[in-house]
């Protein structure tokens, strides 16, 4: 396995990781609350409209010539990868809330008791919370299978390497019967975040035709200097009066990622 | 509408100067790629002052 394809593999892991401990949070907080049955048939439903867009969408991208591809793909993953580095350090900084699973699954169990009671047959409420849930968490999965896969010509390793956290997270769920609190969830994100930061600038520049001195390997420079450059804002961001405080507002510690 | 408007924030996110940034970064690393000068640096440096800068506005923001 090259340097590529297991930085492709690690990021596609981790994303994957910390959006599946997201989705079990509200599949477990609905599915206890109401209707295990609903809020299962909602998660199928929503893994096969991914696996539609990922199979369908990666074919697409696949078909397209790589020059085109790097840049535009390339460019995708930087902004995306720079938003998600970006709260990442906001929230090491003590700038933005921390993801909370406890209270995000005791939020969702408020509101899945408040909706009445569940009627026989197929619970709507259960159904759709879950299939929303999985789909939009999913969603940011797809796209870095998609971005990442595509652009190093295998999608079939991203959507492994997805597929193995998914599986990971679930049988963890069901081992502990509660939400993975304990997940340093941010730490991960800012992993993800300086990783497709990194292969973003790579394929981005180099789908624009700059040549990389090194080749392949400046991605072995790019990648600690994005983490080095990123740790230096947040240790900058901590000095910042308001940091650390508590100032964040209550309701990001539920917003999603 | 309603789904340009979730993919604008999907990818986009909260800062659109990244986006418009790393554009303009693609940009000018295209029309110089194409004279006798290394164009390979423009991007990275791009990348740290778009970050530096919008993770500065969102600390003055909670300030």
């Amino acid at each position: 396995m090259s340097g590529s394809e297991l930085g492709l593999a690690i990021s596609v892991f981790l994303a994957c990781a910390v959006e599946a401990v997201e989705a079990l949070t509200i599949v477990l907080a609905v599915g206890s609350t109401r209707s295990w049955r609903s809020a299962l048939t909602g998660v199928g439903a929503a893994v096969v409209v991914l696996a539609g867009l990922t199979g369908a969408l990666g074919r697409a991208l696949t078909a397209l010539p790589i020059g085109a591809l790097r840049v535009v793909v390339g460019g995708l993953l930087l902004i995306f990868g720079l938003q998600w580095l970006r709260k990442a350090i906001l929230r090491a900084a003590g700038l933005k809330a921390l993801h909370d699973e406890r209270e995000a699954y005791e939020a969702e169990r408020a509101a899945a008791g408040a909706a009445g009671a569940p009627g026989s047959g197929i619970d709507g409420y259960s159904f759709t919370i879950a299939f929303k849930g999985v789909l939009l968490e999913g969603l940011e999965v797809v796209f870095i299978v998609l971005t990442f896969g595509a652009n190093q010509h295998d999608v079939g390793l991203a959507a492994a390497a997805a597929g193995v956290a998914v599986l990971l997270v679930v049988a963890a769920g069901l081992a502990i019967h509660a939400p993975l609190a304990r997940v340093p969830e941010n730490t991960m994100k800012f992993a993800v975040g300086v990783m497709l930061s990194s292969f973003g600038i790579f394929w981005g520049a180099e789908g624009a035709g700059a040549q990389w001195p090194g080749g392949d390997g400046a991605l072995l420079a790019i990648v600690p200097a994005v983490l080095v450059f990123s740790l230096g804002l947040v240790a900058a961001a901590r000095r910042r009066p308001g940091a650390r405080t508590g100032e964040v507002a209550r309701g990001e510690a539920v917003a999603g990622a | 509408m309603r789904l340009l408007r979730f993919l604008w924030d999907f990818v986009v996110g909260d800062d659109w100067r990244i986006a418009v940034g790393v554009a303009l970064a693609l940009g000018a690393t295209a029309l110089i790629a194409d004279t006798s000068v290394a164009a390979w640096w423009i991007v990275p440096v791009a990348v740290a002052v778009l970050l530096a800068v919008s993770v500065w506005r969102a600390v003055r923001v909670v300030r």
